[in-house]
């Protein structure tokens, strides 16, 4: 593997960590906007550990993660009084509280940016990324996902039925800042280098679309939109340098070549939507996907074994 | 007498917001739907001034060429993200609309550059002054344009056939429907009023502030929606009066606190009234009310 695939490996495995961050929320009907300012927090926290209590950042990374959960527990009391699009915005003022507080914190260096000294690769981050997949894949067998699956579809009803509702919500969007801030300090500690500025509401609106375009009724659905948002853009940067040579003689006031590939990468996400707004993975989708993925390994096998023989 | 010069020039800040706010209210208190393309819109109305402009047009037509663009922009949106989606799940649209954002951010970048580029306004240094305080006319006129055009929509909202067909699907969508309201016909007249006042709002943030670049509609759209939610979501004078508080307390917080502190301000207060008083400072209007 080239350093280039492998950069873009680590960029899933982190995307996919913080779409899970959003994934919990909205699976129990909640939009969380300020996915990013709790990035923020665990990223900050991790790195400030790490450089001054001189604890190993495999240990750092989870404090960072438990102190954005814990702000989430503090705050998703008084914020989840709040429902629909007063519960985004809300999240939103959070969002960006964090990340104005952190911008005049001079400890952590303010706008200059903050340095983070430990690194890591994707030896350490996709064994994370993995173990994260295996935890929501497994919550969601459980009653708790049931749940919040009654919660989404019917708040009221399932709450008639003897579903905790409030207790629920409280505990998925705690989980779901918790998913955030780890993803928030594996990119601390991946780019070494993180600034409050770069913690911002696009970037949490980019987390609710991975989620969204790959589908909130299926674990699936977050990796799934994670990939697309991490690759689609790269492989339009790829076209852009096989069609140089045209783009070379395109007229000026065709501009810059580079900057379609998100035109198109937009126009994509609204065609989609309009063709098919459940998202991607659906219940079915996974069943179908899960089917194909047995038949390769079906496959596999018996090309391997019929390999081996003399 | 500087801090009512500052307070003045909040003043005319602020009726920039209230005209974003205003096009927020409306999407929101009627449809429930957060449109994020009018950041998107915002930028156009902006962009498309200093385009025309340069090209020698008069003003007149300027104005009013970069109003159909925005008008025409916001209905794109309304084509291929709401009407599509009608009934599905409330984060839907929302998706599509930052769509819009990013494809409409990205072709003005592809055609113009991402450059800050400077409008050549024939208003730059066209002031009266009164009291002492130095009003710009531009400025002024945005002011009230932007009071002038939240009660011409007061009045078609309280006083036409249209209007009350808005407030029925405000209401509730399904008995609207049940009842004869054409929601197809009536859907695109609120994409229509909020491309209207959020093309305006930039094109007077052209003509005044002199500086468009392909994002400069994302920090005055969030500025926007905190101004919508102090007023009262769903309440056009709401956004109005929440859109010249955020921008004197914007301008007063600069002068006084330093620009750090300014999003920590603006950001704590839309917390703390979405918390303890969701329905907004100034109570619920008629729009939007039982979503509270």
């Amino acid at each position: 593997m080239t350093s280039y695939q492998t950069g873009l490996l680590v960029i899933l495995s982190i995307n996919i960590v913080i779409a899970y961050g959003a994934y919990l929320p909205i699976a129990a009907g909640q939009m969380n906007l300020g996915i990013a300012g709790f990035m923020a927090l665990g990223a900050y926290a991790s790195a400030y550990v790490a450089n001054n209590a001189g604890l190993p950042p495999i240990v750092t990374i989870f404090i960072g993660a438990g102190f954005a959960g814990l702000l989430a527990l503090i705050v998703a009391v008084p914020i989840l009084r709040t429902r629909g699009i007063y519960l985004a915005l809300a999240t939103f003022a959070l969002g960006q509280i964090v990340a104005a507080a952190i911008l005049n914190v001079e400890l952590v260096g303010a706008a200059e940016g903050y340095s983070v000294l430990d690194h890591f690769g994707l030896a350490t981050i996709a064994p994370i990324t993995i173990a994260t997949i295996a935890v929501v894949a497994y919550l969601n067998r459980t009653r708790f996902g049931l749940n919040l699956t009654a919660i989404s579809q019917d708040e009221l009803l399932a709450n008639l039925f003897g579903v905790r509702t409030r207790r629920l919500q409280i505990a998925a969007f705690t989980l779901g800042a918790f998913f955030a801030g780890l993803g928030g300090a594996l990119h601390a500690h991946y780019y070494n280098y993180i600034r409050p500025q770069d913690f911002n509401i696009l970037l949490s609106i980019y987390i609710i679309l991975f989620v969204l375009l790959g589908g909130t009724r299926s674990v699936l659905g977050p990796i799934v939109g994670a990939a697309i948002f991490t690759f689609l853009p790269e492989i339009f940067r790829d076209l852009d340098k096989k069609f140089s040579a045209f783009f070379d003689q395109v007229p000026d006031w065709l501009g810059q070549a580079s900057a379609w590939r998100f035109a198109i990468f937009a126009a994509l996400i609204i065609v989609f939507m309009m063709l098919r707004p459940q998202g991607i993975m659906t219940r079915g989708a996974t069943r179908a996907a899960a089917r194909w993925v047995a038949w390769c390994v079906r496959r596999l096998g018996f090309a391997r074994s019929s390999g081996a023989r003399p | 007498m500087l801090l009512a010069q500052q307070f003045v020039n909040g003043l005319m800040l602020g009726s920039i917001y209230a005209l974003v706010a205003v096009a927020f209210t409306l999407t929101i208190g009627v449809l429930n739907f957060l449109n994020f393309s009018i950041p998107g819109i915002f930028m156009l109305g902006g962009m498309f001034t200093w385009i025309f402009l340069k090209s020698g047009l008069p003003l007149g037509l300027v104005v009013l060429l970069a109003l159909v663009i925005g008008a025409a922009a916001s209905l794109l949106v309304e084509r291929s993200s709401y009407r599509q989606m009608m009934g599905s799940d409330h984060f839907i649209p929302l998706v599509s609309s930052m769509g819009f954002l990013i494809l409409y951010e990205n072709l003005v970048l592809i055609f113009w550059g991402s450059d800050i580029q400077v409008v050549n306004s024939p208003f730059r240094d066209v002031s009266v002054t009164v009291f002492g305080l130095i009003i710009s006319i531009p400025q002024l006129a945005g002011l009230a344009l932007a009071v002038t055009m939240a009660y011409v929509l007061t009045r078609i909202l309280y006083g036409t056939s249209t209007g009350r067909g808005l407030r029925a699907i405000a209401e509730n969508p399904d008995s609207a429907i049940m009842l004869g309201v054409h929601v197809f016909r009536i859907v695109p007249v609120v994409f229509l009023f909020s491309g209207l006042f959020t093309a305006l709002a930039g094109v007077i943030f052209a003509l005044n502030y002199t500086q468009v670049h392909p994002f400069m509609g994302e920090e005055v759209a969030l500025k926007g929606i905190s101004a919508m939610v102090i007023g009262g979501m769903g309440s056009v004078w709401g956004a109005i009066v929440g859109g010249l508080l955020i921008g004197v307390a914007e301008i007063l917080s600069i002068s006084s606190f330093g620009s750090d502190f300014v999003d920590i301000a603006v950001y704590g207060l839309l917390l703390v009234i979405l918390v303890i008083r969701p329905e907004g400072l100034f109570g619920g209007s008629a729009l939007g009310r039982e979503r509270l």
